[in-house]
């Protein structure tokens, strides 16, 4: 009778099933958007993190800032030979490394040894910055920067800054550009600057390129320079040929040009040395603990795991982000309860007004518990009916999202002049923020996945739902007497 | 056999107290028929709920075969109800959503009976009051007299000892007042049961063996004659001890 006297009700009462599953439908929809909203944020600030570090990098360490001095090493000096000629052509590049701070290439192998360590790379990020000028001698005029300095055909540019200010006067014409180069270490690929990248056109370094004078460039790079594989190129007078192009796996490249570790140390005149040390630890989960280790064997370091720089990400993807994590978190949970709230009180209202047909039933020896289980079990099957108009909704929500897939940007903490690599982990020392504000910025498009976990979630509370009002209902109908039999219906 | 002694029901609502029964003192042979009329807020429905152990007196107790009503456990109540009293309602109180063979199988259910035996007792139940068409049909889908037919093969489909109605035509048309009261009184002769109807109708009222008359909670019995036992049942005893009884229990009526 049980589930004859439920199918009579539910299909002969469909209104009022109706209306209950949907209140919760409404809930669980939410619960189903939110969650997956947020499981697309997370993947978004995934891929903006994994843009910086690379498939497998779960840290990097980088020197321990230092309080920047008044005239940081980071300002580059352009020296000229000056020459009586009315006209020159010159051409010069200043080498320096990123936030000119860097390690010594020993700390790999030692960082490499720390327990909970899979594997460190060492990578040497340059900042490289070329003037070319055709000039008479004059004066010197910064246009961008009150930090130049007037001089003559010597004229020196101290800003540094991003951009290309041309310096004109006295007859003086140049420009000023930078370009971001990372030193690889060619034996280990996958992990370091080139792991962000995959490459489309030539090859890649191989083991034995230790010292060879080749590079991949990026394909923005390449392309704004129209260089091609085969060509080659020159910085501060050492020629070097493009082997491949790299297109990095986010829609903004970091890094320009990659060179071999050694090359890079050598132009950098950092013989040994390294800015960032990759770091993939054995067991994701143990990041933490393997931060705290090597942070404590080694001392003057900085380490950086992706929790940390997540929280140097801003612009619309971390304000979205939030707004997912705190107001539809609790804008769900609110909707939720009151959807619970709701269905309770229409299933024991509903309960009420059967008071004479339950009342009838105890009447003709129904015991309480055969009422109280028939109400209950109208009011899961409600429940599940809301969980599936439910999951229904919120898959319709969630894939509306994937559709539409709105833009969000995501701006990492300041980085380096050129947008280059050295910044990114441990977000823009004090010195680089002196010399630049540039922020690195990466276009996402939000999707809304929704896993399996959520639909689970979404089956469980509706299910909950349909308890809640059940033990409602049926505390209901259990009060009732065989007496109401008789109650005359108001 | 019912034996009903100082039966007291008091209904309290706050501050106010109504006192629906007050001492009634009523024996009911097995086979009996009892009719019970009286004024509106006489305790008649009240009356009929102790007998049928729907509900439980203030104070005085309602005997059934030496089984205190209003003493006994709930479960062991629910469980009477279930195997001995049928009971019929003035707005028939049929489940709206069940069917009439459902309706009918509900009484069934508390006795734990296996739902083909079910289908075919209600089935045959419904069409000993003439519905043997109309198994599939809901209650909306059948008239007044139909649907108390319904409620009727419900009472009767476990083979209640005893019958009860509270005001059973008091939502029917006089035709089909007539049909349900000649159906109710042939049924209470062929199965011998003890039938206790309330009625406002005065007509069915003067043609009963026995009248009860309840005003403010308090009983009178009129001894009216003619067969005021069912003959057949299993209480049935020989015409010269019906006589007898029916003699005696006048005199003991006054
Ligand atoms: N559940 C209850 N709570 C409070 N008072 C009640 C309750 N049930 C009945 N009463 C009161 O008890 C008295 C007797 O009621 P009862 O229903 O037995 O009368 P009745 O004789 O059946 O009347 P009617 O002919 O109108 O059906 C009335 O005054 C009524 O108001
Ligand atoms: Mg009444």
């Amino acid at each position: 009778m049980f589930g004859i006297y439920l199918k009579r009700e539910l299909s002969r009462r469909k209104k009022a099933a109706l209306v209950i599953a949907m209140g919760l439908a409404l809930g669980i929809a939410l619960v189903i958007t939110v969650n997956s909203v947020s499981a697309g944020m997370q993947q978004a600030q995934g891929k903006v993190l994994k843009s910086l570090y690379g498939l497998g990098t779960d840290m990097t360490v980088t020197k321990a800032r230092t309080a920047p001095t008044s005239s940081s090493s980071g300002r580059p000096k352009f020296d000229f030979d000056a020459k009586s000629d009315s006209s020159t052509t010159q051409s010069s590049d200043r080498v320096m490394t990123q936030g000119g701070q860097s390690l010594k290439s020993s700390l790999v192998t030692e960082v490499a040894a720390q327990k909970g360590v899979a594997s460190a790379v060492g990578a040497l990020s340059l900042n490289v910055t070329k003037v070319d000028g055709s000039f008479t001698q004059g004066k010197a005029k910064s246009s961008t920067s009150n930090s130049g300095q007037q001089g003559g055909p010597g004229g020196q540019n101290g800003g540094g800054s991003t951009g290309a200010p041309q310096v004109q006067g006295g007859g003086a014409s140049f420009d000023v550009n930078s370009y971001s180069v990372a030193g690889v270490d060619v034996t280990h690929q996958d992990l370091g600057p080139l792991a962000t990248s995959k490459i489309t056109t030539g090859k890649t370094f191989t083991a034995a390129q230790t010292s060879a004078k080749v590079a991949v460039l990026s394909k923005s790079y390449a392309k704004q320079n129209k260089y091609t594989v085969g060509k080659t190129f020159k910085i501060s007078g050492t020629k070097y040929t493009v082997i491949g192009i790299a297109t990095p796996d986010s829609s903004e490249s970091t890094t320009d040009v990659y060179l071999p570790l050694k090359q890079a140390q050598t132009l950098g005149d950092a013989k040994n040395k390294v800015t960032t040390i990759y770091v993939k630890a054995t067991d994701s989960k143990q990041i933490a603990t393997v931060k705290a280790t090597i942070q404590k064997n080694i001392s003057g370091t900085t380490v950086t795991t992706s929790a940390d720089l997540a929280d140097t990400v801003s612009g619309s993807l971390s304000t979205a982000s939030n707004l997912a994590t705190s107001v539809g978190k609790w804008l769900s949970i609110a909707v939720l309860i009151a959807a619970f709230l709701v269905a309770a009180l229409l299933t024991s209202s509903a309960v009420s007004r059967r008071v004479r047909e339950f009342g009838t039933l105890k009447a003709l020896g129904w015991p309480s518990r055969k009422v109280t289980r028939q109400v209950v079990g109208e009011s899961i099957v409600n429940g599940l009916l809301g969980g599936v108009l439910g999951i229904a909704l919120g898959l319709g929500a969630a894939y509306t999202v994937t559709a539409i897939s709105p833009k969000l940007t995501a701006e990492l903490g300041s980085t380096g002049g050129g947008g280059g690599m050295g910044g990114g982990p441990g977000g823009g020392g004090p010195g680089q923020q002196a010399a630049s504000a540039a922020k690195n910025t990466i276009d996402i498009a939000l999707t809304a996945p929704v896993s399996v976990t959520t639909i689970a979630l979404a089956a469980g509370l509706a299910i909950t739902g349909g308890l809640i009002a059940g033990a409602m209902g049926g505390w209901r109908a259990s009060r009732m007497r065989p007496a109401d039999a008789l109650r005359s219906v108001s | 056999m019912y034996k009903l002694t100082g039966v007291t029901k008091r209904y309290t609502r706050g501050k106010e107290t109504v006192e629906a029964l007050r001492g009634v003192d009523l024996t009911i042979e097995d086979g009996d028929q009892l009719v019970i009329q009286g004024p509106t807020g006489g305790g008649k429905s009240t009356l009929l709920q102790m007998i049928g152990g729907l509900d439980r007196p203030t104070s005085g107790s309602v005997e059934l075969d030496g089984v205190d009503l209003a003493s006994i456990s709930e479960a062991k109540l629910t469980r009477l109800r279930a195997e001995k009293i049928g009971i019929i309602f003035q707005s028939f109180n049929l489940i709206p959503t069940l069917t009439a063979q459902e309706n009918v199988e509900t009484a069934l259910v508390p006795l734990g009976v296996k739902p083909a035996e079910r289908r075919e007792r209600a089935a045959e139940a419904l069409r000993s009051v003439g519905l043997g068409e109309r198994l599939t049909h809901v209650p909306t889908e059948l008239s007044g007299g139909q649907q108390q037919r319904v409620a009727i093969a419900r009472a009767l489909v476990k083979k209640p000892k005893v019958l009860l109605a509270d005001e059973p035509t008091g939502n029917l048309d006089e035709g089909t007042r007539d049909d349900i009261v000649g159906l109710l009184e042939g049924l209470w002769h062929e199965y011998g049961l003890t039938f206790i109807m309330v009625t406002h109708d005065s007509s069915i009222a003067r043609r009963a063996p026995r009248l009860a008359t309840i005003k403010a909670g308090q009983i009178s019995l009129t001894e009216q004659g003619g067969a005021r036992r069912a003959t057949p049942g299993p209480s049935a005893q020989a015409p010269e001890q019906q006589q007898y009884a029916q003699q005696f229990g006048a005199a003991q009526g006054y």
